[in-house]
């Protein structure tokens, strides 16, 4: 654990603060805003997913907006059973299908299951792979079996990239976010990602911990020269939030990382505010309510 | 700039391994071979200019304010105010001269005597109150002018200085009804007249550092803002009037340093609180030692930023970037020599390096400048010359390649690698952007180091282990030391010098006592 240097919880938050005061507009507010589009994973993992609910997703995705000059999003992110349904909607098109897997979002079973759940979501098409680490074994201090289970997974990936989702809230301090941010980078190819959170627990993504793991990211690839892609999920609810995060990347990775290889935003209802402010930045006018919705699916 | 992604960026470039290559990269990785990976802070994501635009509400030509009136200086004459970022005149100020410092004391005198000293504390406090309550609704407008004058960034006049200010007035507000409460069981009394003099660094923050405890004690003021930056002075003047204070109480007199010796020569100055160089300090001292007069002195500084290799890496390099580019590095405290533990100084300097590549130079209005402008080409040319000290010295030198504004004092982010003891730029106070970087191998030697120069104002330690940060809070001969942060200022606790830094305090129980009589 030491080996991976401490963080000041202090020190990290006043930074963040910096670039939430940044001040974006005009073109550059365009930019970002569009930017921040093309780099939703746009997501619906409940229990309720329908075949129905994802085919609307995905339409939603290869198309944001009526206004064509919007890009589509990065990728969708589902359950494993809809991966049929995604793949169908969007074949021909660049948006990939992530799926979670590895008993999300507890990751609370055996290897050989979550192994097989991986496998499966490969097999049913999915490019990507979003997994949990297992907090409970980190949290036991036995980092060397939560690493050799991410490098299990990536073997089980096959041509697949994967996420690796620390689920830094159950992880609590931003020491232990930045040691597993390495233990998963250790033995991550270059283009897969590491990723905050599940959604499904209080507390995801933050400003903060979010620096904790680029910083983790940039030192690693300073090190090594292997670029791990990020991606916060969770609470990244409005285009302001989302700008506050590219500046962050901006600023601390460069601009190597800002695009969708290597930069995403697990959201569902984002991309409306997203789309809400384009509007109203190039029209000077916000839209009536009811023009964008709060739901992930719909406009 | 683009406003629209180009498809062919989407998804699967730059990394290959959605399109089946991942074997290269697989193979990449084995081999651990690289070229030396660098970050690029390109220009991808320009940000547009965003310039605060609130009113400043700066006056073309400020008179004197003596006795609760604005009046004209004895002598008829004015001088430019200029605005270091466009070399543009802001506005004309009075030169005040030895007669007008005089009627400034007088009106002090007859105010001390006649109204504030007798005033209860609870209704003085009041007053105090009121003056940090119209600083706060006027908070922008102040902070604005504070940027057009003197060239600081407006995010630090408008998150710091302006708000920092305002936070001295009520916390001195609340101790006016409490004094008997400083000493227990000593009669607490004001001093009578004290003439201060405040530098151009923090024009409004040093005001108030000076003018809310001493009007809160029961004293009376005669203050001579700093020549480059009276604006604010002459605007918190106006404000005073606003507030209703009572004629006389506070004086404020501008002009240059004829102005400021007959303020701190004047034979009715109970006393004399300066901030300033060390050099002008001497020089008040000596003067003052003929009479008698109390003083306090708030002087230079040359701080370590101490930085041991357990420390938290990211944060003692927002540190430490923190401690000398803050304010351009014009900041008594500044951390300007970067003492770093050998075993990670290589890979501490790169970091500096990268961070300073996102420093953002220029235009102080703009909400998104981290560094602004030099306050006055004199400043400007003393850190030239320090600069070149260093280079000729055989320090090694870096610049980002930012690009600075065609008009006006500006000068990049600086810093001086492979400096020792005997450099100039490690002993001499430079007062601007300006690092040096110094190394060490252990604790000792880190306080041995931080302790050998004759200043003593701040210092800062970096480091995850506690017991090492009281140790080090200890041995380091400075009136404040920061662990594991710079640069954090609060009313409540007390700020000063050792050694030649000065000495008295500002803030907090401490310095209100150094506004006070104890009978």
């Amino acid at each position: 654990m030491e080996q991976f240097g401490p963080v000041d919880r202090v020190g990290i938050e006043e930074r963040v603060a910096k670039f939430a005061s940044r001040s974006i507009k005009r073109s550059s507010k365009l930019w970002g805003l569009t930017t921040a589009v093309t780099m939703v994973d746009l997501t619906t993992l409940e229990g309720k997913d329908t075949p129905g609910k994802v085919a609307a997703l995905c339409r939603k995705a290869r198309r944001p907006s009526d206004d064509v000059t919007i890009p589509p999003v990065a990728a969708v992110c589902i359950y494993p059973a809809l991966i049929k349904e995604a793949r169908k909607q969007l074949a021909d098109t660049p948006i990939k299908v992530a799926s979670v897997a590895t008993a999300f979002p507890s990751g609370q079973s055996s290897l050989k299951v979550r192994l097989q759940e991986v496998k499966y979501a490969v097999n049913a098409g999915a490019d990507e792979i979003d997994m949990v680490i297992n907090r409970g074994l980190f949290l036991a201090g036995e980092y060397q079996a939560v690493q050799d289970e991410i490098a299990a997974v990536v073997e089980a990936c096959g041509d697949a990239a994967l996420k690796v989702i620390l689920e830094v809230a159950e992880l609590e301090t931003y020491d232990n976010i930045r040691a597993a941010s390495f233990l998963a980078m250790q033995v991550l190819r270059p283009g897969d990602f590491i990723k905050t959170s599940t959604g499904k627990v209080g507390g995801a993504a933050t400003l903060a911990n979010t620096q904790v793991m680029i910083e983790a990211i940039r030192d690693f690839y300073l090190e090594t020269g292997l670029a791990i892609g990020m991606k916060p999920a969770g609470g990244i609810k409005t285009a302001k939030q989302a700008l506050h995060y590219l500046v962050a990347v901006k600023e601390s990775l460069g601009d190597a990382w800002l695009n969708n290889s290597r930069y995403r935003f697990g959201a569902s209802s984002l991309l409306n505010d997203l789309l809400r402010q384009i509007h109203k930045e190039r029209s000077g006018a916000y839209q009536a309510p009811y023009y964008f919705s709060e739901a992930a699916e719909s406009y | 700039m683009a406003t629209t992604i180009d498809p062919s960026t989407h998804v699967g470039d730059g990394n290959g391994k959605q399109d089946g290559k991942h074997d290269d990269d697989t193979k990449k990785k084995s081999s651990r071979k690289h070229a030396v990976p660098e970050l690029l802070f390109g220009d991808l994501w320009e940000f547009d200019p965003a310039p605060e635009t609130a009113s400043p509400n700066i006056k073309p030509r400020y008179d004197l304010f003596i006795g609760g009136q604005f009046v004209a200086p004895q002598s008829g004459q004015y001088f430019d105010s200029i605005n270091p970022a466009t070399e543009e005149v802001v506005s004309q100020i009075a030169l005040a001269s030895p007669g007008d410092v005089d009627a400034a004391y007088y009106a002090a005198q007859m105010a001390y005597e006649t109204v504030w000293r007798d005033m209860p504390g609870r209704e003085r406090g009041k007053y105090v109150y009121r003056i940090a309550r119209l600083l706060q609704d006027r908070a922008r407008e102040f902070a604005v002018a504070e940027t057009i004058d003197g060239g600081k960034p407006i995010k630090e006049s408008r998150d710091f200085d302006v708000p920092m200010a305002a936070a001295h007035f009520f916390y001195h507000a609340g101790w006016a009804d409490k004094l008997a409460y400083i000493a227990p069981g000593r009669r607490v009394e004001p001093i009578g007249v004290v003439g201060q003099v405040i530098p151009w660094n923090f024009p409004l923050l040093m005001l108030a550092w000076k003018i809310a405890p001493a009007i809160a004690a029961g004293n009376c003021v005669v203050l001579k803002p700093a020549e480059t930056t009276s604006v604010t002075a002459m605007k918190f003047a106006e404000l005073l009037q606003d507030a209703g204070l009572p004629d006389g109480v506070v004086n404020i007199v501008t002009g240059a340093g004829e102005t400021g010796a007959a303020v701190v020569n004047h034979p009715a100055a109970k006393k004399i609180a300066f901030t300033g160089s060390t050099e002008v300090g001497k020089i008040i001292m000596r003067s003052l030692a003929e009479r008698g007069t109390r003083m306090t002195m708030e002087l230079g500084g040359k701080a370590a930023n101490v930085v041991f290799e357990d420390a938290p890496i990211d944060q003692a390099v927002e540190g430490v970037i923190n401690g000398i580019f803050f304010n351009q590095g014009h900041v008594c405290c500044a951390g300007s020599r970067l003492l770093v533990q050998e075993s990670i100084a290589d890979m501490f300097v790169r970091k500096l390096r990268q961070r300073m590549a996102v420093l953002r130079v220029g235009d102080p209005l703009d909400k998104n400048t981290d560094v602004g402008a030099i306050n006055s080409r004199e400043q400007l040319d003393r850190i030239c010359d320090l600069v070149e000290s260093g280079i000729s010295e055989g320090a090694e030198m870096f610049q980002p390649s930012c690009a600075l504004p065609p008009r006006g004092y500006f000068y990049r982010p600086t810093i001086f690698t492979g400096v020792t003891q005997s450099h100039r730029i490690a002993r001499e106070e430079i007062f601007g952007p300006v690092l040096s970087i110094l190394t060490f191998r252990t604790m000792d030697e880190a306080v041995e180091r931080a302790n050998n120069t004759m200043y003593g104002l701040s210092a800062g330690v970096w480091t995850d282990k506690g017991s090492r940060i009281l140790r080090m809070a200890t041995d380091l001969k400075a009136g404040v030391v920061w662990a594991n942060t710079f640069n954090k200022f609060d009313p409540t606790s007390p700020f000063g010098g050792y050694k030649e830094s000065g000495f008295g305090r500002e803030g907090g129980r401490q310095g209100l006592l150094d506004y006070v009589e104890l009978a």
